[in-house]
């Protein structure tokens, strides 16, 4: 069975400064897996990469085992790949609902038509309404979404990643700048919405990590040095290393 | 089958609208009005079409002229030679010739100018208004030089009656398309395209990520936004009988940007507003004054910086305050700040008109008449009055101005308070 993302010596170079220095991973189908490593270490830079938003400077990624370096954004979430922003990314003066209906409506067929009108379009009202209570966010149905609180708007942030139906999602920090109480609930959507998908997530609170991933990769300078499971990962001498390393040498200059 | 409502608001609405345009031109049926009730209905689709590209997808056009005014000139000569017999078209057709010729340019340049947002777009625009407009005066076969091209709407032999010869029946023509595009553009932004054009508003990056190449949305939502320009082109053509290079101006792309904006952007409607008062504007100002410019200017900065939604947005702003019943008490404090105005506006005329007098147009006299009153613009006693307007109209209408915004703030403290 072919991996649902592949990414073999990826590199990516900012001028001179090169932050991914061949990263190599394979992801399963239907396998959660998180992302973690020091600021800094090039996470977000990595699913910029895999979602084309940055274009590669070298090797390839595969979804389901089709090329996809350095295609467009929508092309690639077109090929069944949808990602979440660790800054909130929403259509701001559009409702709640309206923001979930725009993220249906490509995966739907409906494309950039001018010929359908949007009231009569059944399957996308439901799909979007649907959505809307998965996240529970019916009650702000109406709302302009930038009116929302933050963890509403990172709810619908995860609303509009999901709604297209894609079968591999990436999420950027979904938990980022929430409360505990917040999180609990954020975990528990996130677990929900991704049943039966491929998951990849950045995230740094390790809590959420071990709650909700079945491997761990951890990331360090553009390198993955590590991948496994949770156990595998903590007993890992290397990731140790990065992870105390760090304190030892601070330790040391102090 | 689905059960639908009957959308029973929206009939109204557009039942009005459609009787208004029906009974205007009987109230007012002096030539003039009729004149003006066209430029109006033309004014109209032009300022709508612009709105799909400002105010619903996000894209500052200079140059919307561009398509207008080649619909025009598609349009005159597709009339010059139908008239000739060359052409079987009959005249209650010709816009849709100009919609077809303003969407070919929205093709043709839309391609290029939709390849980037923002102010890369706004620039392109700017250049492809620029590079049509010398094209006009480099082919004078085509463009018609200074004099442009003439065209005579009337010929073969009339259909029920009909010869558009009078401007009645150019209006009701007007009024017929005007009707119809405004449904056309309205149902098209309850489409898939025209909110995923709101979404590419909002965030392009977002909607790239939900599937959306955002380059084609641009462009399809520019090239019907084209159609209905060329649309507006045709019917000026008709109603003038003259198209020229004026037609596809940056003076032209910017009072449609004027229009739309003193309406309200971020409304459906609101460009119909500015398209309206444009109008009025141009043809009752321009008549009495040669200080018409610097009243626009003047009307549209203060649009800018008090009220940047445009008139829809206060009207809209009303509308909760109405539905609570609370409207009455604003009344008065409407009425008064209203008043006080009028004594500002007074006292700016005064003194533009003035000041144009006697530094413009001095060489016939400073005698003057404003208002009923005549007087002479370089004594003292007319500078006077219009110091003393100011200081009491400007007193009055500060005075005003606070006890609306104290009224509008105690009725929002009410109405968040019953929310909550």
């Amino acid at each position: 069975m072919t991996s649902a993302l592949e990414l073999q010596a990826l590199r990516k170079s900012f001028g001179k400064t090169e932050i991914i220095r061949g990263v190599d991973l394979s992801i399963a189908r239907g396998e959660r897996h998180a992302i973690i490593g020091p600021n800094g270490a090039g996470k977000s830079t990595l699913f910029n990469l895999i979602s084309g938003r940055y274009e590669c400077t070298s090797g390839r990624i595969r979804l389901n085992g089709e090329d996809i370096t350095n295609r467009k954004p929508f092309e690639i979430n077109r090929l069944g790949l949808s990602r979440s922003f660790q800054i909130t990314n929403i259509f701001h003066n559009l409702s709640v609902f309206e923001n979930l209906r725009c993220a249906v409506l490509w995966s739907l067929g409906y494309k950039y038509s001018f010929w359908h009108r949007l009231t009569a379009l059944k399957d996308a009202r439901e799909r979007a309404d649907e959505i809307l209570e998965a996240i529970g966010l019916a009650s702000r149905r109406a709302r302009l979404a930038g009116l929302l609180t933050y963890a509403e708007q990172r709810a619908l942030e995860i609303g509009i990643t999901i709604a297209g139906g894609a079968n591999v999602i990436l999420l950027d920090e979904p938990t980022a700048g929430m409360s505990r109480s917040e999180t609990e609930r954020a975990i528990q959507l996130v677990r929900k919405v991704t049943e039966g998908k491929t998951l990849i997530m950045v995230e740094h609170d390790m809590g959420v990590v071990f709650g909700l991933a079945d491997r761990i990769s951890v990331l360090v300078y553009g390198e993955v040095i590590a991948t496994g499971t949770q156990a595998e990962v903590q007993a890992n001498a290397a990731v140790q290393e990065a992870y105390l390393g760090a304190t030892h040498k601070e330790i040391a200059s102090a | 089958m689905r059960y639908e409502p009957v959308n029973i608001a929206r009939w109204i609405i557009w039942g009005s609208a459609a009787a208004v345009m029906a009974v205007l031109p009987l109230i007012f049926s002096q030539g003039f009005a009729i004149t003006l009730l066209s430029q109006m209905g033309i004014a109209i689709i032009f300022a709508l079409s612009y709105n799909m590209l400002l105010g619903q997808s996000g894209m500052l056009s200079f140059g919307h002229a561009v398509y207008s005014g080649l619909g025009a000139y598609i349009a005159v000569h597709a009339l010059n030679m139908a008239s000739k017999g060359q052409l079987w078209m009959p005249v209650s057709l010709l816009p849709l010739v100009g919609g077809l010729a303003g969407a070919f340019f929205g093709v043709l340049f839309g391609y290029v100018t939709t390849k980037r947002a923002g102010t890369t777009f706004a620039m392109i625009t700017l250049g492809i208004g620029e590079l049509v407009f010398s094209c006009s005066l480099m082919f004078p076969e085509f463009f018609g030089g200074e004099g442009g091209i003439t065209t005579n709407r009337v010929f073969g032999q009339p259909f029920l009656g009909i010869t558009f010869g009078p401007a009645i029946q150019v209006y009701y023509l007007i009024a017929i398309w005007c009707l119809a595009s405004m449904a056309l553009m309205y149902a098209w932004s309850q489409t898939p395209l025209g909110r995923i054009a709101n979404a590419v508003r909002d965030n392009p990056e977002r909607a790239e990520f939900v599937g959306y190449d955002t380059q084609k949305v641009r462009w399809f939502t520019l090239i019907i936004s084209a159609f209905f320009a060329g649309i507006s082109g045709a019917l000026a053509c008709i109603n003038f009988e003259i198209v020229t290079a004026e037609n596809v101006s940056a003076a032209r792309s910017g009072s449609v940007l004027l229009a739309a904006f003193i309406g309200g952007v971020g409304f459906f409607f609101g460009p119909i507003i500015g398209a309206c008062l444009f109008v009025y504007f141009f043809a009752a100002l321009s008549d009495h004054t040669k200080a018409w410019l610097l009243y626009l200017g003047l009307f549209f900065l203060m649009m800018v910086i008090f009220a940047p939604g445009g008139i829809a947005s206060l009207i809209m702003m009303q509308l909760p305050v109405i539905a609570k019943k609370r409207f009455k008490r604003l009344v008065p404090a409407y009425c008064a700040a209203g008043a006080a105005g009028l004594l500002v506006l007074a006292a700016l005329v005064l003194t533009i008109e003035m000041t144009y007098k006697v530094s413009v147009d001095s060489a016939t006299g400073t005698a003057m008449k404003l208002f009923g009153i005549e007087f002479d613009a370089a004594t003292a006693g007319p500078w006077i009055v219009a110091a003393a307007l100011w200081i009491v109209g400007g007193w009055l209408f500060n005075t005003a101005r606070k006890r609306v915004t104290s009224t509008w703030g105690e009725i929002q403290a009410e109405l968040a308070e019953s929310r909550a």
